[in-house]
């Protein structure tokens, strides 16, 4: 009999950011709270340069968390992303050398990676197979191709125009441009998936795909575009990787879809799909980037790094399991 | 008769959470018998097997074997005792062989290291060829079902049984196959094993058993030897009860208005044949039938959410051309699901976004951009409209209680203006006062116009608040009740096939 409805006024509308605003509150917390201690710990860690040098190692990778968050939500995962990353860069970096300008080869690797994303989720959507062993399989597929493309050894693309290096290596007003690009993706998605109608549905087929079609939508169709969406994300990323290094290596990216699937989770996705935001994630990916510039700083031997950062993980999918529990 | 039975119930009440679903019930099972057990859905049948079985713990009473009582603290305790329950649902490593399966209880209770696999089959094989030829090397997944559930009953023989339970063997049979496991059955009990049958098809107990107890809500109404008993005295035992409950007003009759929803001809090839259905504005139209009958099937298929082979569907007037659900959403035709948790609303989510799941093109803007104004605004009125007593519209679905889960469910169907909703078990599981608010509102809807058809398993549902009942029976329609014969005892009468005179009439009434 407490019927309390809220005037539609739109006063606290947060909707679905408010879901997973305490997560939110919580990481930034966690995050200040190491920076605070890190800034008596060691000289270097509040500099501008130390801060610069996270961002950068950050934004790249971050732009593929942005995929695999909303891969994540609609209930499915990617493990082939850090070979989509290599793919992508092996051929733009490949079609560059065979005489292509820098921009179209781009183009077209970020190209092929969207369709190896198609490739899954036909498999995924039409076949039926889950998207854990579909991506399994393409990520070993995709690295083979990566090494056949450029027989083992890593292409050297020192010649590519200034223009084009910018991108990874060059900066405006002091501001990189790759933090640049990575903040815009961010904002767009983040906005898009808290406000498009068709990001919704990604919502709803995540969180009960059942109910989803009960709905009259259209969930396979849902799956298909986000998984491609995902590696088209990747596809982008490795191109700004091989604008950075000015080489393409046919082994770059192995085991970074690990660090990638942990962000996402520590900022909050949940592997069982239909919950999880962009904001947090990027979250999850600053959190790890500050643990492993602190251990670095604090001069940890990089054997135990790892293992911290598998700690963390495993803390923050306890947490989510508990208060999953709970509610239920 | 003062030999000691060989299981027999004293005083057993089960409840979960307030819901009571045995109350001090009793049961006695004889040497050499087969004793069916019948009741409603919900009366009480499978929780009594489950406590037997050792699946589920009595709060009070006593179950006694062979005279001694004994507590039933697992399923592996109730093996030791002699006791096999087949389950309604098959429950069988799909992946396994048949003979693997069989052994799989007993090698449970046998704990040896390693498997013996040609013993494992040539005894396997002897107990199945008791049932029927089935190899036993065949795995599970390639029988047909009737054979996978003749391996679940020779799985239960292995155990050595002394009480075997068997809950509605006969629901996924033909009736050729029913006759061979009614044979086998006969066989068992002649081997000196006592059968507890559960059916709700009144001639198969009639044929098979020697007594018959009956159940109902929860409590123990008789026991009969089958020769004292009738078809018609058995339902009566199982349905008698008051009606309690309050119910909107009726349509008065002659009242129903233009022809909204015609259903000609439907079949999906498996499931049920050569449907037809028609609902007029303004009325309610009940489904009843059994469950697994093939209801939701007909429903689902009706709204496009199963393909169908042949048949059609005109909603006022015109004929429409369904390909998939969301045909029928636009056309004005949808779907209430009975599995509310599983595929009715999206728990995690909040209650807006659950409301406006169905038509999201009517919230967004020209940029693909969703009215965040225009949802909370409709959320709103409906959740208003149908009394949901929720913190906010911003609160998750899962923080509300089963019948409020159910409000937003309809609110989300309200959503589109539909012309015709179906609503598959609309009140399962939830309060009675809730019940009592959704079937107001149903007859709301219904004199405003939209067409309503429910399908229910419970009887006091579809005779109190529908005006006409269709009782569908193994995916045909058995008969249509109007009005004036609605009835429970009518209804399970179509529902499960007895046939007696004054039944027939009507029946040939209804079909002419």
């Amino acid at each position: 009999m407490h019927a309390e409805i809220k005037a539609p006024d739109g006063s606290g509308r947060i909707n679905f950011a408010r879901l997973a605003s305490m997560r939110e509150a919580g990481l930034i917390v966690i995050i200040l709270a190491l920076c605070i201690a890190m800034s008596f710990a060691s000289p270097h860690f509040l500099t501008w340069g130390n801060f610069r040098a996270m961002l950068m190692s950050f934004s790249i990778e971050g732009i593929v968390v942005v995929g695999m968050t909303i891969l994540l939500i609609v209930g499915g995962i990617d493990l082939s992303v850090g070979s989509v990353v290599c793919f992508s860069m092996v051929v733009s970096g490949a079609l560059f050398l065979a005489g292509l300008d820098p921009w179209t080869a781009s183009l077209i690797g970020i190209g092929v990676s969207a369709l190896i994303g198609a490739a899954m989720g036909f498999f995924v959507t039409i076949v039926g197979l889950n998207h854990f062993i579909t991506s399994l399989a393409a990520m070993v597929i995709v690295r083979g191709l990566c090494l056949v493309i450029t027989k083992g050894t890593p292409l050297s693309l020192f010649t590519l125009p200034p223009a084009f290096k910018a991108i990874g290596q060059g900066s405006f007003h002091g501001l990189p441009y790759v933090i640049i690009i990575f903040v815009v993706v961010v904002a767009i998605f983040d906005f898009l998936l808290r406000r498009a109608t068709a990001f919704r549905k990604v919502f709803y087929t995540g969180s009960n795909e059942k109910a989803a079609q009960f709905s009259g939508i259209k969930t396979k169709q849902v799956k298909f575009w986000v998984t491609v969406l995902c590696s088209t994300l990747a596809g982008l990323a490795g191109v700004i990787y091989m604008a950075r290094f000015g080489a393409a290596t046919p082994t770059f990216g192995a085991g970074m879809e690990l660090n990638i699937i942990a962000a996402a989770v520590i900022g909050g996705a949940s592997l069982n799909g239909g919950s999880g935001t962009i904001f947090g994630a990027i979250l999850g990916m600053a959190l790890l980037s500050v643990v492993t510039s602190s251990l670095i700083l604090l001069d940890v031997s990089v054997y135990w790094q790892d293992m911290i950062k598998g700690c963390i993980l495993l803390a923050a999918v306890s947490i989510d399991h508990f208060l999953h529990r709970k509610k239920s | 008769m003062t030999e000691t039975p060989i299981l027999e119930i004293r005083g057993l009440s089960k409840a979960f959470g307030p819901v009571k679903a045995l109350s001090d019930v009793q049961f006695s099972l004889r040497r050499g018998e087969i004793h069916a057990l019948c009741g409603e859905n919900g009366a009480g049948k499978s929780t009594l097997m489950n406590m037997i079985a050792g699946v589920l713990q009595p709060d009070r009473g006593e179950i006694l074997i062979d005279g001694t009582a004994v507590s039933i603290p697992s399923p592996a305790a109730a093996q030791r005792l002699g006791i096999a329950l087949v389950h309604q649902e098959i429950a069988l490593c799909q992946d396994a062989t048949v003979a693997e399966n069989i052994y799989m209880a007993a090698i449970n209770a046998r704990r040896a290291p390693l498997m013996n696999f040609n013993k494992l089959h040539a005894d396997a094989q002897k107990v199945m060829d008791l049932l029927a030829p089935i190899p036993v090397r065949t795995k599970v997944a390639d029988l047909s079902i009737s054979n996978q559930q003749l391996v679940e009953i020779a799985k239960a023989l292995t155990l050595d049984c002394k009480v075997l339970m068997l809950d509605e063997p006969t629901a996924a049979l033909t009736e050729g196959e029913a006759q061979r496991l009614f044979g086998i059955v006969r066989g068992l009990r002649d081997r000196g094993i006592s059968v507890v049958y559960i059916s709700h098809r009144m001639a198969e107990i009639f044929s098979l058993c020697n007594r018959i107890t009956v159940f109902r809500d929860g409590h123990y109404v008789a026991t009969d030897p089958i020769a004292e008993s009738s078809p018609d005295d058995v339902v009566r035992k199982m349905v008698g009860r008051e009606i309690t409950q309050l119910y909107p007003d009726k349509l008065a009759p002659l009242e129903p208005g233009r022809l909204l929803l015609s259903v000609e001809g439907l079949s999906d090839g498996d499931r049920f044949a050569d449907v037809n259905l028609q609902l007029r504005a303004g009325e309610i139209l009940g489904i009843g039938g059994l469950i697994g009958a093939g209801r939701s099937e007909i429903a689902q298929t009706i709204c496009g959410l199963r393909p169908a082979t042949s048949g059609t569907v005109a909603l006022d007037g015109t004929v429409l051309r369904i390909r998939n659900y969301s045909d029928a959403v636009k056309a004005g035709l949808v779907y209430l699901s009975e599995d509310r948790k599983g595929s009715g609303v999206f728990l995690d989510m909040p209650i807006a976004a659950n409301v406006s799941a169905l038509d999201l093109g009517k919230l967004t803007g020209s940029l693909g951009l969703l009215d965040r104004k225009a949802e909370d605004r409709q959320a709103t009125d409906l959740t208003k409209r149908l009394g949901v007593r929720m913190a906010g519209i911003d609160a998750r679905v899962s923080t509300l209680s089963g019948g409020n889960q159910q409000k937003v469910a309809i609110a989300r169907q309200l959503s589109i203006d539909p012309k015709v909703i179906i609503m598959d078990e609309p009140t399962r599981g939830i309060d009675v006062g809730a019940k009592v608010e959704i079937h107001r509102l149903l007859r709301q809807l219904a004199a405003k116009g939209v067409g309503i058809v429910v399908i229910s398993s419970e009887l006091p549902e579809l005779i109190g608040l529908c005006d006409r009942v269709m009782v569908v029976r193994e995916g045909r329609i058995a008969g249509e009740l109007g009005a004036d014969e609605l009835g429970e005892e009518a209804i399970i009468m179509l529902a499960s096939g007895v046939q007696n005179s004054s039944n027939q009439e009507k029946q040939a009434q209804n079909v002419a």
